[in-house]
């Protein structure tokens, strides 16, 4: 599903990421730490398509990037730290654009509303709802296509316990789809990942599935 | 950076070291640079002697028309320098080589700094032909301006981005742009102007023989000019930048 | 240009299995992309209200600079084209402001789209934004400033309009992309785009200088609009060439 041997990705002289391999089968969940600045964002907006790898082989959805990458989009869903969605358009108009960008009918754009709790506000423009309820808008936006594969930078960071419950559906590892997730709680990362990725400074110090993994180990990257 | 010695083949790599073996790079062709330096001296003392003993003294303008055999050469070398660094900024956006951004770069600003030569000979014959430091009616002086300016951006333009990768990828879409541009510039200002005054720098092609031949050595000298100060100039960031990638390797950034 | 992998899908979507999610046809993005765009500058009212209070004044001021009442002939069209030229710097520079600052290229990258979409779309409308600049600039100026009677050579200036305004929309688009991703977006904008941008005006003050004299003594020049229509062309080409390297990372 996911197969990466060497990816490097620079920022000027500086590589954001440094010979990172990793290969993750479908269906299974990765869950990235690391420090801030180690190359979690970059790994994903790797995945994602948006930036192009420097060196080394990567394959996602059994399509080479970035030779191929056109064939991945579509297939991915991003949620990053920035929801993607225009504050002066409502959640309705925010995610019917997104859906004729990947030719989703409005009935699904209708279902999501339904499902991340919005439809008393869906037609406010969004700079009046709160973090939470635009993080729930971003959660609507990019499973929208039914995604494949799914990448998620910190996805529960502004959302109360009882929103968190309500989006698992959509993004947790109950969907069955092939997850990378950033996190930055040891035991709760933990128990949702297969295999976990360690990253400092770029480079990927710890592979390895989670069941060889303790707590520890993770709380070291951050030392 | 062993960013290439990892994965040599493929457009995904990038260059940040110079192009070819990092070991023959060490002694960047300094044989080849001393024979064009020469050559380009020799070529430029033939011209100075043959604008001063050989070319006739005009009779309108006297000794100040010789000042056409260097405000036409520098403005023809630095114009096909600039549609050149066009042409190579294409070369980099085919195959993400980034040498071939930092050879747009080097030629476009060396363009520019003929260019200012340009400006300045011209200024200089229009203020002993006609009176004035800057005539409108002289429409290849007048497009001249026009795509100096353009260029002139060019250079602010690289320093506001930050990620040298988009900087490049930028700077050459703008190159092709701004390349583009130069045809169709001297087309439309030629289309716009009206021929009071006698168009004295377009009319190379109806030179006496030995004025035309003059001409052509100095056409020929600057050109050398151009290509061993860009060749200079090239050598040097890429000495600068080898120097840069191995300090960091042995850690001293 | 074309032998490099172009990261757009080559013709329709290859995918089998998925009932769902497809890749849109082109017009589809485009459509999707105006909507958008109108809804943006309707609830924001940032571009077009702007662009044409700047033209008026500027209008006014050009009445105390040049210390007229009336002008006519080349001075007209002198002051028509700078004018224009002017407001429409404002509109390029925040072309792409909302999408850099919201994560709008993001969002799209996204999406299994042909990236040239965006192009069209942000030129088409510029291109709208210029129109309705025009149908406020134009009327003023008339107004305010210009002695003879617009109304005959109304339709050629409209020509002339039109054809200046396309490539405005295309060269004003492609610097606006280019100009909205670094440190100082909204100086570079205008610097980029006004020397690119020389050979429309030459062309659209040439051909319109007749049609604005007093007793009409000139008509529609065709050289002149074939110079529009050529530069129009051959910018169009390239930024069509060119547009998917400024979005790519």
């Amino acid at each position: 599903m996911i197969e990466l041997e060497g990816l490097v990705r620079c920022y000027g002289e500086r590589e954001a990421l440094s010979d990172v391999s990793l290969s993750l089968p479908q269906g299974q969940t990765l869950v990235v730490f690391g420090p801030n600045g180690a190359g979690k964002t970059t790994l994903l907006r790797v995945l994602a398509t948006l930036l192009r790898p420097h060196a080394g082989a990567v394959t996602v959805l059994e399509h080479r990037l970035p030779e191929e990458s056109w064939q991945v989009r579509g297939r991915v869903g991003l949620l990053g730290h920035d929801p993607l969605l225009y504050r002066e358009l409502t959640a309705r108009e925010n995610l019917r654009y997104h859906a004729r960008l990947h030719d989703v009918g409005d009935a699904r754009v209708e279902d999501l509303i339904q499902a991340v709790a919005i439809a008393d506000r869906a037609d406010e423009p969004l700079r009046t709802l709160s973090r939470g309820m635009i993080q729930r808008v971003a959660i609507a936006r990019a499973t929208l296509h039914d995604p494949q594969l799914l990448l998620l930078d910190e996805p529960y960071a502004n959302l109360d316990p009882s929103a968190i419950d309500l989006v698992a559906p959509l993004i947790g590892a109950q969907t069955g789809c092939t997850r990378v997730v950033t996190s930055h709680d040891p035991t709760g990362g933990l128990a949702q990942a297969d295999l976990v990725v360690g990253l400092r400074a770029g480079r990927a110090v710890l592979v390895k599935p989670a069941g060889e993994i303790e707590p520890r180990e993770i709380a070291e990257l951050y030392r | 950076m062993n960013a290439s010695s990892r994965h040599p083949a493929g457009s995904t790599e990038i260059d940040h070291r110079p192009p070819g073996d990092g070991e023959r790079a060490s002694r960047p062709s300094v044989p080849g640079l001393r024979t064009l330096s020469i050559l380009t001296v020799a070529a430029m003392g033939i011209a100075l002697c043959l604008v001063f003993f050989y070319a006739p003294i005009e009779l309108e303008e006297g000794l100040l028309q010789k000042i056409f055999y260097l405000h036409v050469p520098l403005a023809i070398v630095s114009l096909c320098g600039f549609v050149l660094g066009g042409i190579m900024a294409i070369a980099h956006l085919r195959t993400r080589d980034r040498s071939w951004d930092l050879r747009s770069y080097v030629t476009i600003h060396m363009s520019l700094i003929f260019g200012v030569g340009v400006l300045l000979t011209g200024s200089i014959w229009a203020r002993g032909s006609w009176g004035h430091w800057w005539v409108w009616s002289e429409p290849t002086l007048v497009s001249y301006l026009i795509v100096f300016l353009l260029y002139a951006t060019y250079q602010p333009l690289r320093f506001a981005i930050e990620d040298p990768e988009r900087q490049a990828r930028y700077a050459s879409v703008f190159a092709i742009v701004a390349g583009a541009f130069v045809p169709l510039n001297f087309l439309a200002v030629r289309l716009s102007t009206s021929y009071l005054h006698p168009r004295v720098l377009g009319s190379a092609s109806n030179l006496p023989g030995s004025m035309r031949f003059t001409f052509l050595v100095s056409l020929v000298a600057i050109a050398l000019l151009f290509a061993t100060l860009c060749s200079y100039e090239l050598t040097a960031k890429r000495t600068r930048m080898l120097l840069r990638s191995r300090s960091r390797i042995l850690g001293y950034q | 240009m074309s032998s490099v992998a172009r990261d757009t899908p080559a013709g329709t979507d290859a995918r089998t299995g998925d009932a769902r999610s497809g890749s849109p046809g082109t017009l589809t993005v485009i459509g999707a992309l105006l909507r958008k765009e109108l809804l943006v500058e309707l609830r924001t009212l940032e571009s077009i209200p702007g662009m044409s209070l700047f033209a008026v004044s500027t209008l006014v001021v050009f009445h105390f600079a040049l210390q007229r009442s009336t002008v006519d002939g080349d001075l007209a069209a002198g002051v028509l084209w700078v004018t224009l030229l002017f407001a429409a710097m404002l509109g390029l520079n925040r072309l792409f402001v909302a999408d850099a600052e919201q994560g709008g290229f993001d969002g799209f990258l996204l999406a299994p789209v042909d990236r040239t979409a965006m192009l069209l779309a942000k030129a088409l409308t510029l291109l709208a934004y210029l129109l309705v600049l025009e149908i406020v600039a134009v009327p003023a100026f008339a107004l305010l400033l210009l002695g003879p009677p617009l109304g005959p050579t109304l339709p050629g200036l409209l020509a002339i309009l039109a054809l200046a305004d396309v490539g405005l929309a295309l060269i004003g688009t492609l610097i606006a992309a280019l100009a909205v991703q670094t440190r100082a977006r909204d100086l570079l904008g205008p610097l980029l785009a006004l020397p690119l941008l020389v050979p429309i005006v030459i062309a659209g003050a040439r051909a319109s200088a007749p049609l604005l004299s007093a007793g009409h003594a000139g008509a529609l020049s065709a050289r002149w609009l074939a110079v529009l229509a050529l530069y129009d062309l051959v910018f169009g080409l390239i930024a069509y060439a060119v547009f998917d390297f400024l979005l790519e990372d």
